[in-house]
């Protein structure tokens, strides 16, 4: 009975929290892409469109969603709901962070830990192609058709090196449960180097990292390898005939692989909720200092405010990240919010770098995109995971 | 709670393998196999063997099933046209069908009577550990083999893809 009600507890927490990073995902990544482009962003919904994600759930939701009378029915309804199903699901294994106890109750801030953890992600992600293949297809127009043709064709061809730059990593770890993944990661090396498999030996774990992530934009169809959606050739590719809560859900299903993917790479080469230097060198002091800083900053810019509103907002944010700040000095939330703050920071940053990308990059043409995976990925994975299986081998007890 | 996931995911890979035969439309067919292919993974980890229920579902329902669905939308196959059946379909067709399954009931009374019924989490050694050491120890040869097998396979789908020498 205590079981399931702490499931269901730690179920809404991760829903919320989820739903929430999602909504503000793409805030934030049309706030990244407009300082890059040294474009302003939103800012017309709320402080720095701070509200701009409501504001579009609302939009997207007392729209009227359209069917169009030429397209096959049942699966054109089906796609959405597989896409979004598929990318929410795999969240349920990942590890946010180490063991907590409250009151005496023991619980793992991660939903469940199966000993299949990783292959379980990489059989959902497999299956999440068949709603972006089927939305292309049941839409009964062109341009959908290509883009779910290209879709299926690339997130085939990207699942090999993928799953051979998931090998390597598991090769050193020797287990598939990523709560067990991220544990053989713990511990430093002379004292401050971290074991995340990028850094350790026998063979640091660096090549099958760019592999992977190379791998996971073309998985996510994130650009450059954003073919099955390129505006310029297929309107908009597979989603081109979807509108209201249905455009809605591909839209949503795309952030959530690209937080899988992300939580992925962290877990598996970047330690999870591992500090990046060892706790005797003050670690768990990182992000009380982190935040007080940018508060500070934040404090400064409304001291000397360049718009009238920035006066009244940069307090107010000063103030927000202060109290964070203190939260985590608090000895009883200290074991939830460090590992926490570990694992989001690394996710974060790869996210950054998503972004980053797409507001630098310009997208590659189809046969390049194939090119790249057969001809360049997949035998760079294979040599990375022969090396590193001759080097396991020969340094095994 | 483990013979209600067996009865369900059973009657689910049973529906899913009709539907199979009886759609008109090539992608529906497929999708109906991909039903099999996931209620046959559950059936394998309601069995203990979770790493073959895994495997089931990123090589069949994650590659070969795309693949198969990735060439249906390639060729635009429509649906098929119902043709009539023939009067000896008509005629013989439901007693042939029920006298099949008599014989393979006959079949399995006579030669699995006395088969002890299976117990649900009696198995353990499904695990990726367990396979990895069955497949690289005892049966090291055949999986070498068919390895090798494979890779004739795709010498020979290259040969025939590849374009007509001048």
């Amino acid at each position: 009975m205590e079981f399931f009600l702490v499931s269901l507890l730690k179920i809404a927490v991760v829903f919320a929290g989820l739903m929430t990073t999602l909504a503000y995902l793409q805030w934030v990544e049309r706030k990244v892409i407009a300082h890059v482009q040294v474009r302003i962003g939103p800012s017309r919904v709320g402080p720095h469109g701070l509200m701009q994600p409501l504001a579009d759930v609302v939009k997207l939701v007392t729209k009227e969603g359209l069917l169009p009378s030429y397209v096959n029915r049942p699966f054109y309804l089906l796609a959405p709901v597989l896409a979004i199903t598929m990318a929410l699901t795999s969240i349920s294994v990942i590890p946010f962070g180490s063991e907590v106890s409250v009151g005496g109750y023991h619980t793992w801030m991660q939903l469940t830990d199966l000993n299949v953890g990783i292959l379980f992600v990489l059989a959902i992600s497999s299956m999440g192609v068949y709603g972006v293949a089927l939305a292309g297809w049941s839409s009964n127009n062109k341009y959908s058709l290509l883009g779910g043709l290209r879709s299926s064709a690339q997130m085939v061809s990207y699942e090999l090196p993928l799953s051979l730059a998931i090998t390597a990593p598991l090769l050193l770890a020797g287990t598939l449960s990523l709560r067990e993944i991220v544990q053989s990661q713990a511990g430093f090396n002379f004292g401050f180097l971290p074991r995340w498999s990028v850094f350790n030996g026998p063979f640091p774990q660096i090549f099958s990292f760019l592999i992977f992530v190379i791998a996971g934009f073309a998985e996510t169809n994130r650009v450059p390898f954003d073919l099955p959606e390129a505006e310029n050739e297929l309107v908009a590719g597979f989603h081109t005939e979807y509108s209201s809560l249905q455009f809605a859900a591909f839209f949503m299903s795309e952030y959530a692989n690209m937080i899988t993917i992300t939580a992925i790479t962290t877990i598996l080469f970047l330690g999870g909720w591992t500090p990046l230097f060892p706790a005797s060198l003050g670690s768990n002091f990182v992000p009380p200092v982190l935040l007080f800083i940018v508060g500070a900053v934040a404090l400064y810019a409304g001291l000397t405010p360049r718009r009238k509103r920035d006066g009244f907002t940069f307090p107010v944010v000063a103030l927000i990240f202060w109290i964070l700040a203190a939260l985590f000095l608090l000895p009883f939330l200290q074991q939830f919010l460090i590992p926490f703050f570990w694992f989001a920071a690394k996710v974060g940053t790869l996210l950054f770098i998503f972004m980053w990308v797409r507001a630098t990059l310009p997208r590659f043409r189809y046969d390049q995109l194939m090119g790249f995976a057969w001809k360049f990925l997949f035998p760079a994975a294979l040599i990375n995971l022969l090396i590193t299986g001759l080097l396991v081998a020969l340094t095994a007890k | 709670m483990d013979i209600f996931f067996f009865l369900l995911f059973a009657t689910v890979a049973v529906g899913c393998g009709i539907s199979v035969v009886m759609q008109t439309h090539p992608i529906s067919s497929a999708l109906s196999l991909v039903g099999v292919m996931g209620s046959l993974a559950v059936l394998y980890l309601l069995l203990g063997a979770e790493f073959i229920a895994m495997a089931q579902i990123i090589v069949y329902a994650g590659a070969i099933m795309v693949l198969f669905i990735f060439v249906i939308m390639l060729l635009n196959a429509g649906a098929e046209q119902r043709a009539g059946r023939s009067l000896m379909v008509k005629v013989l067709g439901a007693p042939v069908l029920i006298g099949f399954g008599g014989i393979l009931i006959y079949f399995f009374a006579v030669n699995f009577g006395d088969a002890t019924p299976v117990h649900f989490g009696a198995f353990q050694g499904g695990s990726a550990r367990a396979i990895g050491r069955a497949l690289f120890e005892n049966y090291l040869l055949p999986f070498e083999v068919t390895s090798v097998l494979i890779l004739i396979a795709i010498i020979g789908a290259v040969v025939l893809a590849q374009k007509e020498m001048e």
